[in-house]
């Protein structure tokens, strides 16, 4: 949602990926942790491979890196095919989940650490390792060891270790995992300023989906090794393909049904004696086959009365009323038993409540509101 | 390139100092004693080729390990050995238990000092630490002269060159492998526990005997093992405090190649007795085995 | 808990003086003036004296030296690459056979050991003397400087020598750049045991060395095997003496370490907050 709203060069054909992807599998023993996976990744994106533990984002980022070899497929970095090149021989870098800063090396000889790898001359180095040192705002302890800085500093050595070198491609593993919630959105516009001054190419592993939609341009979501959905993180959360990327991103609520397709129109019969859920949808389905119903508790208005010409109008009674501060979640179970959030924005300061435990209500969205699911 | 190197290189001087050793000393354990250099026959002459293999092969027979069972001073030698570990090792247990206790209760400043105090004498010479006691145990010696000073005797006791000497060497010397697995059990063991043995109705000795003693069986075994598998092969402990009559298989051993030249002997006697500690040493990996998997939980 | 029982306090007084009475007792009576040991005739420190004039201890003494620096040494070097091997080599033809001959020289009885070891340089015909002793001292002290090394690695972050790789080092270079400086405590303390075993050894050496080159236990057991007397309490006192120095000083000089390192710790801690 940050990235300027011209810069997609993924909806341009002729644009060249700096990385891809084809047909890439990675197993161990009999595990497949990476299953056939086809991606492109452009330059200067800010790329964010995102999915619950063990889905496969970081192995899929240590391929990258060089320290896990595809057992198929074909990793291109511009075009050239980097499986023979080593780790220290990539023009990629690498920010580790851990830091992975060298405790005997002060902050400067951590940031010059790969520098002199290159044979860079002593000038060029110090000139170098003081313009990263500005670019993090660390230039006051450059003589400090790692434990003699905090969590956040620490995490900001790590990537001005990495920028030094000025990688085409940095890859960041889960690098904000460590901080605090605070310092970490703090950080997080900071590490997006820092990308779009460089211009470097990011990839960043995480489990966080807020921080991925927060930095990244595209979100790439993973489960099971396989790439779910690829998208702008608008995309993702607006037009989710799969109930499991709606439910990994954001809060959700699912609603099963039999499908009653209609013209550009679904209907879902989704209980006994209720009228059908209409959604917009172009699915082409067969009468009668599973189908779901994804919205958002945002966009569930909830009301004492029958709303007049809403899409759809359920009826139920408060079970659970979550007061978040600014916003308040209304749990209402509907006759069949199923619950559906509602949300509301605490516009007033007073907390003036509408309903209240045990009241019946409706609830109502448009046809537009939801996203129609066939898996 | 480098890495087949780095493994190379260690790998090497292990087979050769370490393999190829122990693999003579079979094969001169199969071979017949001769009055000559080397004092053994068959000797491997390669130039014969694969012939004078088979001939080599050929030669070599069980003689020797038959020879340790029909003269009872070997397998006398291995009970002796078996007995006095057993015992030392129940003896260091019995010592050893309530220092770890005492070390794992005490003060938490204090710990390091007292773990310290623990290890600082494994790093001082074996030899040295042995040598101390005859000092004390000989019939004119300092433990002599205190109790007949005292007249708790009126004669000196004899206990160099005794068995009794040789246990208390054993448990002086190897101590410190029984107080660090047992103090690292107990250490680690929760206080509460106790706490709520006794707040369930346990007196202090039954939450002893049902929580303490049962958390720490893991150390006790380690410890065990630790002092038991080095002591049946012990040669300086009963050749400085035992007597002519303390038959251990390291003294044994040690007097066959020194004294009486014999190498095949020798070597038969130290193949038995690897055979014989090959059954601790499993059950051992077996114990740090568990408790690794434990921990892992 | 601090339930500092009676039953504790004498456990651990009566552990302790049972660990350090003997060598308390051998340490007072090393400054004893008569020939009789067990009868104290006056404090003198004669046979001190005695024993800085007898060439033969003085040898002994060197050629341990001269064995252990070397055996350390090298045992060291092999040790370590050992330990990387065996942590971080990943798979190769005879790994099981590799973990197992870095083992077994631990429990293996030392009769055995230097009766093995003879035997080899008999065979071989190589000449008994300092070499020998060096080759066999080597061999299993480097198993327990492995030991040592080894459980420092099974816990130092493999991403550090990741992040070497990824910067530009080729394995050699994170190895010597990274990793080794950040194991040198354990590299060191392996060192350190290899070089006490190499001193302490009576056993191996008995087997393995010629009479050209007589080891200071070899002539301590030789001496002690007629029974105590006063140039050994002496000796004795001092080799406990050196080792107790060297002991509580490298203690001290990590606790303070440790120490720094803590306070520097909260420091940063504090600058954040």
């Amino acid at each position: 949602m940050t990235a300027p709203a011209e810069f997609s060069p993924w909806t341009d054909p002729s644009a060249k990926p700096l990385i891809r992807f084809t047909g890439v599998t990675k197993r161990f023993g009999d595990f497949t942790a990476i299953d056939n996976v086809d991606l492109d990744i452009f330059e200067k994106e800010f790329f964010a491979l995102l999915g619950p533990s063990g889905c496969g984002k970081t192995t899929l980022m240590r391929m990258l890196a060089g320290f896990e070899m595809p057992t198929e497929g074909l990793i291109e970095l511009d075009g050239q095919d980097i499986a023979p090149v080593p780790p220290n021989k990539r023009a990629t870098n690498m920010m580790f989940q851990s830091y992975a800063l060298f405790p005997h090396l002060s902050l400067r000889d951590n940031i010059a650490f790969g520098l002199h790898r290159e044979k860079m001359p002593k000038d060029r180095i110090a000139a170098r390792v003081d313009e990263m040192l500005k670019l993090v705002q660390l230039e006051p302890f450059a003589s400090r060891k790692p434990h003699q800085i905090s969590g956040g500093q620490r995490q900001r050595v790590a990537l001005a270790r990495c920028l030094a070198k000025a990688p085409k491609l940095l890859l960041l593993d889960e690098p904000l995992g460590a901080l605090d919630r605070k310092l970490r959105e703090e950080t997080q516009f900071e590490l997006m300023d820092i990308q779009e001054k460089t211009g470097t190419t990011f990839v960043i592993v995480t489990h966080d989906q807020e921080e991925a939609m927060t930095v990244a341009s595209r979100v790439a979501v993973m489960d099971h090794g396989r790439l779910v959905q690829v998208a702008t993180p608008a995309a993702i959360y607006e037009t989710p393909n799969s109930t499991y990327v709606a439910d990994f991103i954001g809060d959700v609520n699912i609603i099963e049904g039999k499908a009653e397709p209609g013209d550009g129109i679904m209907g879902i019969a989704w209980a006994e004696g209720q009228p059908n859920l209409t959604g917009a949808s172009d699915l082409t389905l067969a009468s009668g086959a599973t189908v779901f119903m994804a919205i958002r508790p945002e966009k569930v208005r909830i009301s004492a009365e029958k709303p007049e010409g809403a899409a759809n109008a359920v009826a139920g009674k408060v079970l659970d009323i979550a007061y978040l501060g600014n916003i308040s979640t209304y749990h209402v179970e509907l006759p069949g038993g199923q619950v559906i959030k509602a949300q509301t924005a605490n516009t007033d300061r007073i907390a003036r409540r509408d309903f209240t435990w045990e009241d019946a209500v409706w609830l109502s969205w448009s046809a537009t509101a939801g996203v129609v699911l066939e898996r | 390139m480098r890495r087949a190197l780095v493994i190379a290189v260690p790998y090497f001087w292990l087979l050769a100092l370490f393999l190829v050793p122990f693999l003579i000393v079979l094969k001169i354990s199969l071979s017949d004693t001769e009055l000559a250099i080397p004092p053994y026959t068959p000797t491997l002459d390669l130039s014969e080729g694969w012939a004078g293999f088979r001939a080599f092969l050929a030669a070599l027979d069980l003689e020797n390990f038959t020879f340790l069972t029909t003269d009872d001073l070997y397998w006398k030698a291995y009970l002796s050995s078996l007995q006095i570990a057993v015992v030392s090792t129940f003896l260091t247990l019995l010592v050893g238990y309530p220092i770890a206790y005492g070390m794992a209760r005490a003060d938490e400043a204090w710990r390091p000092t007292l773990l310290m105090l623990v290890i600082l004498p494994f790093w001082t010479s074996f030899l040295i630490r042995v040598y101390s006691w005859m000092g004390i145990l000989s019939q004119e010696g300092y433990l002599n002269q205190l109790l007949v000073g005292l007249g708790v005797i009126s004669e000196p006791l004899t206990i160099l060159n005794t068995n009794t000497a040789v246990y208390i060497g054993i448990v002086y010397t190897y101590l410190p492998f029984m107080i660090l697995p047992i103090y690292a059990t107990l250490e680690r063991m929760d206080a509460s526990l106790l706490e709520a043995a006794e707040d369930l109705g346990c007196s202090r000795l039954s939450a002893f005997w049902l929580v303490t003693v049962p958390l720490s069986k893991s150390g006790i075994i380690a410890g065990c093992f630790l002092v038991f598998i080095p002591t049946i092969g012990e040669f300086v402990i009963p050749s400085l405090l035992g007597g002519s009559q303390t038959l251990m298989i390291g003294k044994v051993l040690w007097e066959e190649f020194f004294s009486n030249r014999d190498w095949p002997v020798a070597s038969a006697v130290a193949v038995i007795l690897l055979l014989i500690l090959v059954i601790p040493i499993i059950l051992f990996q077996r114990n740090e085995q568990r408790q690794r998997e434990a921990e892992g939980k | 808990m601090r339930r500092f029982s009676w039953f504790n306090a004498t456990a651990l007084t009566l552990g302790f003086a049972f660990l350090y009475l003997p060598m308390l007792i051998l340490i007072i009576y090393s400054f004893n003036g008569g020939r009789l040991v067990t009868v104290w005739s006056g404090f003198s420190t004669k046979w001190y004296g005695e024993l800085f004039r007898n060439e033969a201890f003085l040898d002994a003494a060197w050629v341990t030296l001269k064995v252990a620096v070397f055996s350390s040494t090298i045992a060291t070097v092999l040790g370590t690459m050992a330990a990387y091997v065996l942590i971080r080599g990943g798979r190769f033809l005879g790994r099981t056979l590799f973990s197992g001959m870095i083992y077994a020289p631990l429990v293996m009885p030392e009769v055995i050991t230097g009766l093995s070891l003879l035997l080899l340089f008999i065979g071989i015909g190589l000449d008994r003397g300092i070499l020998t002793i060096v080759l066999a001292h080597t061999t299993f002290s480097m198993c327990y400087v492995s030991v040592v090394v080894s459980s420092r690695l099974v816990t130092f972050d493999r991403s550090l020598e990741e992040a070497a790789l990824d910067l530009g080092c080729t394995p050699f270079d994170a190895f010597r750049l990274v990793t080794l400086p950040i194991i040198a405590p354990a590299v060191i303390s392996g060192w350190l045991l290899a070089f006490t075993l190499s001193l302490d050894d009576l056993v191996i050496a008995s087997f393995t060395s010629g009479p050209s080159a007589t080891t200071l236990p070899i002539k301590i057991f030789s001496a002690v095997r007629l029974g105590v007397s006063p140039e050994i309490n002496a000796l004795s006192t001092l080799l406990i003496a050196i080792v107790a120095v060297g002991v509580i000083t490298a203690s001290l000089v990590s606790k303070r370490a440790i120490i720094r390192r803590q306070r520097d710790e909260q420091a940063a801690i504090k600058a954040v907050a």
